[in-house]
């Protein structure tokens, strides 16, 4: 049977969601699933994990150079807890696929990227080429499974759970050759586009730069990042770095709001990846109403200061 | 200081690549390769610390047949000095690179090991961790901004909390971002003089290093299809339908 | 002016297609110590080339005899010729004419005909430099050819250096070959600065445009070599489709149409999508996918517009020079001989001179000069066309005249009452849906900050004139959206997307005004077609 590790990802207040996540991938492999807390005063995280519905136990390892998640410091306690799992999910944001590998590399296999889906207990379906082929992957049957999970494909596991919290001492100390300076955090400015959870992007049919402020204020309102597509740029209403699609960037969102754009292939493929895209444009017939999970025919002049009025 | 910068063959940015029909591969018959987009940034960064005196020699290091040498020849015309070829005609996992790589480290002692952060073809985001680990040293992912003083890099990480910075010594692997340069153009005169810059050849197996991995890739298939979803009437219908998916 | 790097060759060739490889090759056969260098605007060899492409492969055979043990990736003996007149929705089989016989002749794509070319050429020591537009030539002091510049890297849009801003280097040469194809911009310069087209007739066009199809499996008949005229076209516009079947469930579809149409409402990149949706073609394609597309001006003049081929220190070749012979719709084999011949002059001479006297008493010209009056029969309509064509052909092209050629850009009609005919167009349901989405397929790409390369010499002809008197056909005639006329705050506007450029030409040839002018735009831009 399974028995899975998932390395729980936290700021020191709260677990982030990504956990949750990670969760849910690790059910569908089954078998039993505990939750590794690396960090200093753990307490309140680790009992948040232990919350998450189908954890068996929490392991709280609390030590000072555990503090923030660098992974030379973090890898070799999960590699101390390792032996006796069958797979190590980390989530697939910035700190898992900065520990992973070194976690990976460290037990002696490779690592799975992005797992969206559980086909087995060793068998995982993941992106590459930038989402444009989905590949299946098998792991040896007698070898360790390490991978970091994609977010955007697995929704949060529920609460409702109450796992045991077990405390262990860290096994290493602090590497000398590694040391954290700080972190500018991105609040206050709006998020980068490239990583922002929810994105907002205006078409040509904004008509001019000025117009455009209609949709850096809804985002301001949704806490998005703001994009546009190559017609808005080549008009000059925005920077070409705000551009989205296959000359621009290839961005995957929660959610995407695409305002006065026809949704030419060129775009669509910037946001295939996107959670929920949401569209509004005048014309009905407009091919981004095909990809759209929610459209809206209507002048977007008149539902974009409705929408801030609501939101 | 020696850097050493692994650059990989892959198909062009700007290329869609397609599976094949019968799910065994990507169909990349006629199609542009070049320098994986984040290694032409590691390179291009090497170039820049040497350049600032801060190294006396740069070496690019590519995997595979004898066809990523075009690759190599380009890293040399960016201004590299010399190259090296881990030649295999087997595809490698990020374990087995890291682990040739390694060798490749042990054999030249570099202060630096520079790597983009990922590759655009497998998008593992891997090896530049994987030889951290196996050569023990510090990793610097993501990196978005860096200063070398004396044997410490400090680097801006790009993660998703914000812009980290950490303090590294070196030796160190530091594996780059989009945003830590724009690489130059290739000169046309250097392109001859890279023809005559030195470019070694290593055989995976004269390095030990074992080519199987434990993962195996057994199908590709084509991304599956967006759905035409609903349409809505009115901004208010628009946020509820939000709210209900848990997206507001 | 920025301080220039130099470089020195005994020829240089602008364009690795297969009439400069051909003469690189043949040079160092000829001479190995001379140095060649090649330069390629397109990112790769091969990656901005497109034809049919059905070749003879004599002038291979000669350069390359043991060429058929290790041929080009994509390279298929033709097994069967077929000739269709379509009516909306029926098809009749038409004999096929003499020249399009295609027995001995093979389906390649010249795409990958051409990158399989550029290695064997670097085999013999060619220097080859893909990514690098000649943006100028290069004068001597003496008023000869010697040399070209290369465009500037890291130009901004507004014209000024960027961080990343190299200045072009200057390849000095004692012998410049243009081999630029069709309507070259360098090569265009040439002709005008230099008169060559003075005593020739006005050269002409055609558009093609071609798709790479991946088809269901068993409905491509590898060998199989189609051709249609008729609809959609009406019988006042010269043109028809190629539908060339390859292997491994491959079908490469085309349709190329002349660019001396009169309709100021035409659209040529609509006809091809039409002719897409006749049955026959409709059956074949249907529930397959497009692998590639992209689109290319085509020089139609043939003998008579062919100018002079060579001033001091500079030589035109192939399609650069006008010589497609358009009857048998090919053109790499003329473009491959002239590079040749352009090789053997040069080897023998030292010099351009007497290269035009050598190429119109070669078998290049000759086989221009029997069909010389075929494409210009077509201004009457189709079926006097086809009429006169019989007789050219039966005669072998004896018969003591020749017919003159009329300029593309004079041929529109005025919208002023004019009324396009009813071709009985069909809704159309198969991809690409519009141009944007046809050009995805080509690849394109362009840095966006980067100066315009379409540059609109008057541009407020564009919204007083043109807009009235022709409905500004540019929006129309560009296969790739390029242009389109969008609401200003002060009235309609020309917007244009520069970065979807194909770099086909048409619009350099057809615009009513002679406005536009195309110029290299930073080297590696443009399309990245695969196998076209």
């Amino acid at each position: 049977m399974s028995r899975t590790l998932i390395v729980a990802e936290h700021d020191g207040h709260s677990l982030n969601l990504s956990t949750a996540k990670c969760l849910s991938c690790a059910l569908a492999i089954g078998g039993d699933i505990d939750i590794v807390v690396l960090g200093q005063d753990v307490a309140t995280v680790s009992q948040q994990a232990a919350a998450l519905a189908g954890v068996q136990k929490v392991i709280a390892v609390d030590a000072a150079h555990l503090a923030q998640p660098l992974a030379v410091n973090w890898a070799p306690e999960i590699i101390s807890l390792a032996a006796s799992y069958s797979h190590l999910l980390g989530p697939s944001t910035t700190l898992g696929k900065d520990l992973m590998p070194r976690v990976a590399a460290l037990a002696g296999v490779g690592q799975l990227s992005d797992v969206m889906e559980v086909l087995g207990t060793h068998s995982f379906r993941r992106p590459i080429y930038a989402g444009n082929a989905i590949i299946d992957v098998v792991a040896a049957e007698n070898t360790q499974v390490v991978m970091t999970v994609r977010i955007a494909s697995w929704h949060a596991a529920a609460e409702g759970g109450s796992a045991v919290i077990e405390q262990r001492p860290a096994t290493g100390s602090a590497a000398s050759h590694t040391r954290y300076v700080g972190i500018e955090s991105a609040g206050g400015e709006r998020p980068d586009l490239q990583s922002a959870a929810r994105v907002v992007s205006g078409g040509r049919a904004l008509g001019s730069a000025e117009n455009f402020q209609l949709i850096y204020r809804l985002a301001d309102k949704l806490g998005a990042g703001v994009g546009a597509s190559r017609a808005a740029v080549d008009a000059g209403y925005v920077p070409n770095d705000m551009q989205v699609g296959q000359t621009g960037k290839i961005i995957s969102p929660d959610l995407y709001l695409a305002f006065g754009i026809s949704g030419a292939i060129q775009h669509v493929t910037g946001i295939k990846d996107a959670g929920t895209i949401v569209a509004v444009n005048k014309d009905g017939e407009a091919p981004i109403f095909e990809v759209a999970d929610i459209g809206m025919v209507g002048d977007l002049f008149t539902i974009i200061p409705e929408l801030e009025r609501l939101l | 200081m020696k850097i050493l910068v692994g650059i990989k063959r892959v198909v062009d940015y700007n290329v869609r690549v397609r599976v094949l029909p019968n799910g065994s591969g990507m169909d990349t018959e006629g199609v542009k390769m070049s320098i994986n987009p984040f290694d032409e940034i590691a390179l291009e960064q090497a170039l820049r610390i040497k350049e600032a005196g801060q190294a006396t020699e740069v070496i690019v290091v590519s995997c595979g047949g004898d066809e990523c040498q075009q690759q190599l020849r380009t890293g040399l015309a960016m201004g590299a000095d010399r190259a090296i070829q881990i030649k295999t005609d087997a595809p490698l996992q990020a374990l087995s690179l890291a682990q040739a790589l390694l060798k490749v480290v042990e054999r030249e002692q570099p202060g630096l090991v520079i790597l983009g952060k990922q590759a655009i073809d497998g998008d593992n985001n891997q090896t530049g961790q994987m030889l951290a680990a196996l050569w023990n040293r510090p990793q610097a992912t993501f990196v978005s901004r860096m200063k070398l003083q004396g044997e410490t890099a400090t680097v801006t990480r790009e993660i998703d909390a914000g812009l980290e910075t950490i303090d590294v010594d070196l030796p160190a692997v530091i594996t780059v971002d989009l945003r830590l340069n724009e690489p130059r153009f290739v000169k046309l005169p250097d392109i001859m003089k890279a023809k005559r810059k030195p470019l070694d050849v290593l055989s995976i197996e004269e390095l030990g290093v074992a080519v199987e991995g434990n993962l195996k890739i057994v199908k590709f298939a084509p991304p599956p299809q967006r759905q035409k979803g609903i349409m809505v009437e009115s901004a208010g219908q628009l946020v509820q339908e939000l709210k209900n998916r848990g997206l507001l | 002016m920025p301080e220039r790097e130099i470089m020195e060759y005994d020829v240089i060739v602008v364009g690795a297609g297969p009439a400069g490889l051909a003469g690189a090759i043949r040079l160092k056969q000829l001479k190995p110590d001379l140095t060649v260098a090649v330069i390629e605007k397109a990112a790769e060899v091969g990656a901005q080339i497109l034809s049919g492409a059905v070749i003879e492969p004599a002038p291979l055979d000669e350069l390359l005899p043991g060429w058929r043990e290790a041929p080009p990736p994509v390279c298929l003996p033709v097994s069967k010729d077929e000739l269709w007149f379509l009516t909306p929705s029926r098809r009749y089989r038409l004999p096929t004419p003499p020249q399009q016989k295609n027995h001995g002749n093979f389906i390649v794509s010249l795409g990958a005909l051409c990158s399989w070319l550029a290695p064997q050429a670097e085999a013999l020591g060619v220097d080859i430099f893909p990514g690098f537009a000649a943006s100028a030539i290069l004068y001597t002091a003496a008023g000869a050819v010697g040399g070209v510049i290369i465009g500037d890297m890291g130009v901004g849009r507004d014209g000024q250096p960027k961080d990343t801003y190299l200045p072009g280097i200057e390849i000095h040469a004692g012998l410049t070959i243009l081999a630029e194809g069709c309507r070259g911009h360098l090569s265009k310069q040439l002709i005008s600065k230099f008169g060559l087209d003075r005593d020739a007739q006005p050269q002409t066009y055609g558009i093609g445009m071609k798709e790479l199809w991946r088809v269901q499996p068993g409905k491509s008949s590898p060998g199989l070599v189609q051709h249609t005229v008729g609809w959609p076209l009406d019988p006042s516009i010269y043109g028809g489709s190629f539908i060339y079947h390859m292997d491994k469930d491959r079908i490469a579809v085309g349709f190329v149409t002349g660019l001396d149409y009169a309709d100021p409402e035409f659209s040529p990149f609509e006809a091809f999508q039409q002719m897409k949706h006749h049955p026959m073609i409709r059956d074949l394609l249907e529930g397959g996918e497009i692998l590639s597309a992209g689109a290319r001006a085509i020089v139609e003049g043939g003998y008579q517009a062919v100018p002079k081929t060579e001033v001091p220190g500079a030589i035109l070749i192939g399609d650069a020079a006008g010589l497609l012979n358009v009857p048998k719709v090919k053109g790499t084999h003329q473009a491959m001989r002239s590079g040749m011949l352009a090789a053997e002059h040069f080897a023998e001479n030292g010099s351009a001179q007497g290269f035009d006297a050598r190429l119109r008493s070669s078998a290049v010209m000759r086989e221009l000069h029997r069909v010389r009056n075929i494409r210009p029969a077509f201004y009457k309509g189709l079926w006097r066309g086809f009429i006169t064509a019989a007789l050219e052909t039966i005669t072998l092209g004896k018969l003591p005249r020749t017919f003159a050629l009329h300029a593309d850009d004079k041929s529109l009609r005025k919208i002023d009452g004019y009324n396009p005919p009813d071709r009985h167009w069909v809704e159309r349901t198969m991809q690409p849906r519009d141009r944007l989405a046809s050009v995805y397929f080509a690849a394109t790409v362009h840095e966006e900050d980067q100066p315009v390369h379409l540059q609109i010499l008057q541009p407020d002809i564009c919204t007083t004139r043109c807009i009235t008197e022709f409905d500004n056909p540019c929006t129309r005639f560009c296969p790739a959206n390029v242009y389109e006329m969008v609401e200003g705050e002060n009235g309609k506007r020309l917007q244009i997307n520069s970065a979807n450029c194909v770099h086909c030409k048409t619009c350099d040839i057809k615009d009513p005004y002679q406005i536009i002018n195309w110029v290299t735009p930073e080297g590696g831009s443009g399309p990245n077609y695969q196998n076209l």
